[in-house]
């Protein structure tokens, strides 16, 4: 390997080991905060299905099929055991 | 004595005990193996469990176990003189300290990077956990009373420091910005972040802030103790990418410095060590040298928050089973190297013994500012710093330390209100949690006056939890350890050794706050007590079922108890 070739090698070791330094204490916190946002989108999207008036349904509605897959551990996460809507069956 | 010879018998200790002793444990006592399937790569989520370079996590693993304790407690100690503190250091980071990181990392890893506490429900049962609960929450609590104290008297002591010590907050602020706002490059980040800092100490050198007398009515050190629980407070319910983490890294990268400023000075200057091997002429008050100074001394001969540490998040990242030597054991290494800077400092750093008796007048007294004004001296006369600019950048690194480990105690605590809320029924929210964590942390800061003299009565008390908490992490390593029919009595001597100096110094304790008629402090006393004896009794009921069991075969794995732990 050429002196310049290894320079940025040691670069990117450098760079990638500071980077994890840097994040990696924090990340567990980054993660949670993440899916508690992911859990807020969620009862967004599910509010008028809920029963909650919501006057963004007209847009919302479109994203029920792409959050069914989650919705699960959502409802579970939220407290509730059992599925609370009737229309899905998914427990 | 030359300083550079404790310096070099310290460290040669500490390295052999980690060239030798630790390979003797992590081949013969925790068997360590490469082809372990470490729960980095088991159970690998890119968040919790990533399998890290092991140079990298034992920078993790130092940088979050190093706090200001490490130099509080041996600043404290040499009052006994220097010896029994740098035996200590040595003895207890290798024989001890050593011992107990490696095997916190170790039991962990091979449960699936169980945290001590969900780990010693399991060994120890329901109760152990409890009683893990109730030990932690007491360490923690009294870091941040005990921290409080430390830092304002720095601020009063040095005024140099009051400028880069709230500087360094607007520094963290700004790389929080640059990192994920602006993405800038973390290298050229970090070292702008680092030269503005000694910019900051420069500047604050230059112009000492010097509050008077009292302020608002309050003595200018609790003026101060207020105003860092209202910043700690503030900080401990920011978004953690703001301040919380930049804060931790710059203090990390702040930290190799200090230490390589302190340890380079001494080689350069080697200064004579003035005090007293042995102090046969302590001052009147200063309790007896056996059980105090192995409370005294905690962090930097044996802590135990480092398990904690290894089992809450290091042992998750382990990219191999045998980095756990490196990563453990030398992290307790370089904890050791911190305290043994400490003694170097508050011993070699004076002129003469007088000088030293003056600032060691009564137990309690040297402390922080004596490794800041001792360590100032050295670091003048090795590197040639004015002395005034050397004590600066000491007491701001003491600061930051202290106050990162506030900032992250306070947040930890809070989460422990929210938690114990949760149980009874109760709700409580983020602000109103912090506010409890600040009144109850505030009430022990001035439980003994308006100066915050109770955030130091405390210290030993913090010691003697830490050592309690050391102990029950031990006694769970060496419950592990008679299951498999391995040997225990590298483990089981630690373990007796504190188990019993703990109990001593929290009987010792109680006659003094008794004396003082320091009702708080009493029941504090109290309940540790009841704590230790706790333990005592829980670790000899599982040690004596655990050689009833049938053993278990290194093969198999153990079996999961619960979902994955995300407790700490």
């Amino acid at each position: 390997m050429s002196l310049p070739e290894r320079w940025r090698t040691a670069r990117a070791r450098l760079g990638a080991g500071l980077r994890e330094f840097y994040a990696a204490p924090y990340r567990r916190t980054f993660a949670r905060a993440q899916r508690d946002e992911e859990d807020l989108f969620m009862m967004l999207v599910l509010s008028e299905a809920l029963g909650v008036p919501n006057p963004a349904s007209y847009y919302t509605v479109e994203l029920l099929p792409v959050v069914y897959d989650r919705f699960h551990d959502w409802h579970r996460r939220m407290g509730m055991e059992r599925s609370p809507l009737e229309h899905i069956s998914c427990c | 004595m030359n300083s550079i010879v404790l310096a070099v018998v310290g460290v040669a200790m500490m390295i052999l005990g980690y060239l030798l002793y630790s390979k003797f444990v992590a081949r013969r006592i925790y068997k360590l193996q490469d082809s372990f399937v470490t729960p980095a790569h088991e159970l690998g989520d890119g968040v919790d469990y990533v399998p890290t370079n092991k140079y990298v996590l034992w920078g993790h693993h130092f940088t979050s176990v190093a706090g200001a304790a490490p130099i509080v407690g041996p600043a404290i100690a040499v009052i006994w003189g220097w010896v029994p503190a740098f035996l200590w250091v040595t003895l207890g980071t290798v024989f001890f300290a050593g011992v107990h990181d490696l095997g916190a990392l170790w039991a962990s890893n091979r449960h699936q990077g169980k945290s001590i506490g969900s780990l010693s429900g399991k060994y120890i049962g329901h109760r152990g956990r409890n009683l893990f609960l109730v030990v932690i929450f007491l360490v923690l609590l009294m870091v941040n009373a005990a921290f409080a104290v430390v830092i304002s008297n720095l601020l009063v002591g040095t005024p140099t420091s009051v400028i880069p010590t709230w500087g360094a907050i607007v520094v963290a602020l700004l790389i929080g910005q640059a990192v994920y706002r602006y993405r800038w490059n973390l290298a050229v980040v970090s070292v702008v972040g680092v030269v503005a800092l000694y910019a900051l100490i420069l500047l604050g050198d230059r112009f000492p802030v010097v509050l008077p007398e009292t302020v608002l009515g309050l003595p200018a050190n609790a003026f101060w103790i207020v105003v860092l629980f209202v910043y700690a407070g503030i900080a401990s319910v920011l978004p953690v990418w703001m301040l919380l983490q930049p804060r931790d890294y710059i203090n990390g990268l702040q930290l190799f410095i200090a230490l390589g400023i302190l340890y380079g000075a001494v080689l350069i200057s080697a200064p004579t060590v003035v005090a007293p091997a042995f102090n046969e002429s302590v001052p009147a008050g200063t309790p007896s040298i056996v059980p105090l100074l192995f409370v005294t001394i905690a962090c930097g001969a044996i802590s135990g928050f480092h398990g904690i540490v290894a089992s809450g998040t290091s042992s998750k990242q382990l990219d191999k089973e045998t980095d756990a030597r490196f990563v453990g054991y030398f992290g307790a290494v370089g904890e050791g190297l911190l305290a043994l800077g400490a003694i170097i400092a508050t011993t070699a750093g004076f002129r003469t013994i007088a000088d030293w008796e003056a600032v060691y007048s009564a137990f309690g007294q040297g402390g922080v500012a004596a490794f800041v004004q001792g360590g100032a001296s050295v670091v003048n006369s090795g590197l040639g710093i004015p002395p005034s600019l050397s004590a600066t950048i000491l007491a701001t690194m003491a600061v930051l330390f202290a106050a990162t480990t506030m900032d992250t105690g306070i947040r930890l605590q809070r989460f422990v209100v929210q938690e114990a809320g949760h149980i009874m029924g109760v709700t409580i929210g983020k602000v109103v949690a912090t506010l409890i964590v600040l009144a109850v942390a505030m009430g022990l800061t001035f439980s003994a006056g308006a100066d915050g003299s109770g955030g130091m009565l405390i210290w030993p008390l913090f010691g003697t939890s830490n050592q309690l908490l050391a102990g029950l992490t031990l006694s769970m390593i060496a419950v592990i350890l008679l299951r498999k029919g391995r040997p225990v009595l590298p483990v089981l001597v630690p373990l007796v050794f504190l188990l019993v100096m703990s109990v001593y110094a929290l009987i010792v304790q109680l006659g003094q706050f008794w004396a003082a008629e320091n009702w708080f402090l009493l029941v504090l006393d109290v309940i540790i007590l009841i704590a230790a004896v706790w333990v005592i009794f829980e670790s000899a009921i599982a040690m004596s079922q655990a050689r009833k069991n049938p053993p278990e075969l290194d093969e198999e794995p153990l079996p999961s108890t619960a979902g994955r732990d995300r407790s700490l």
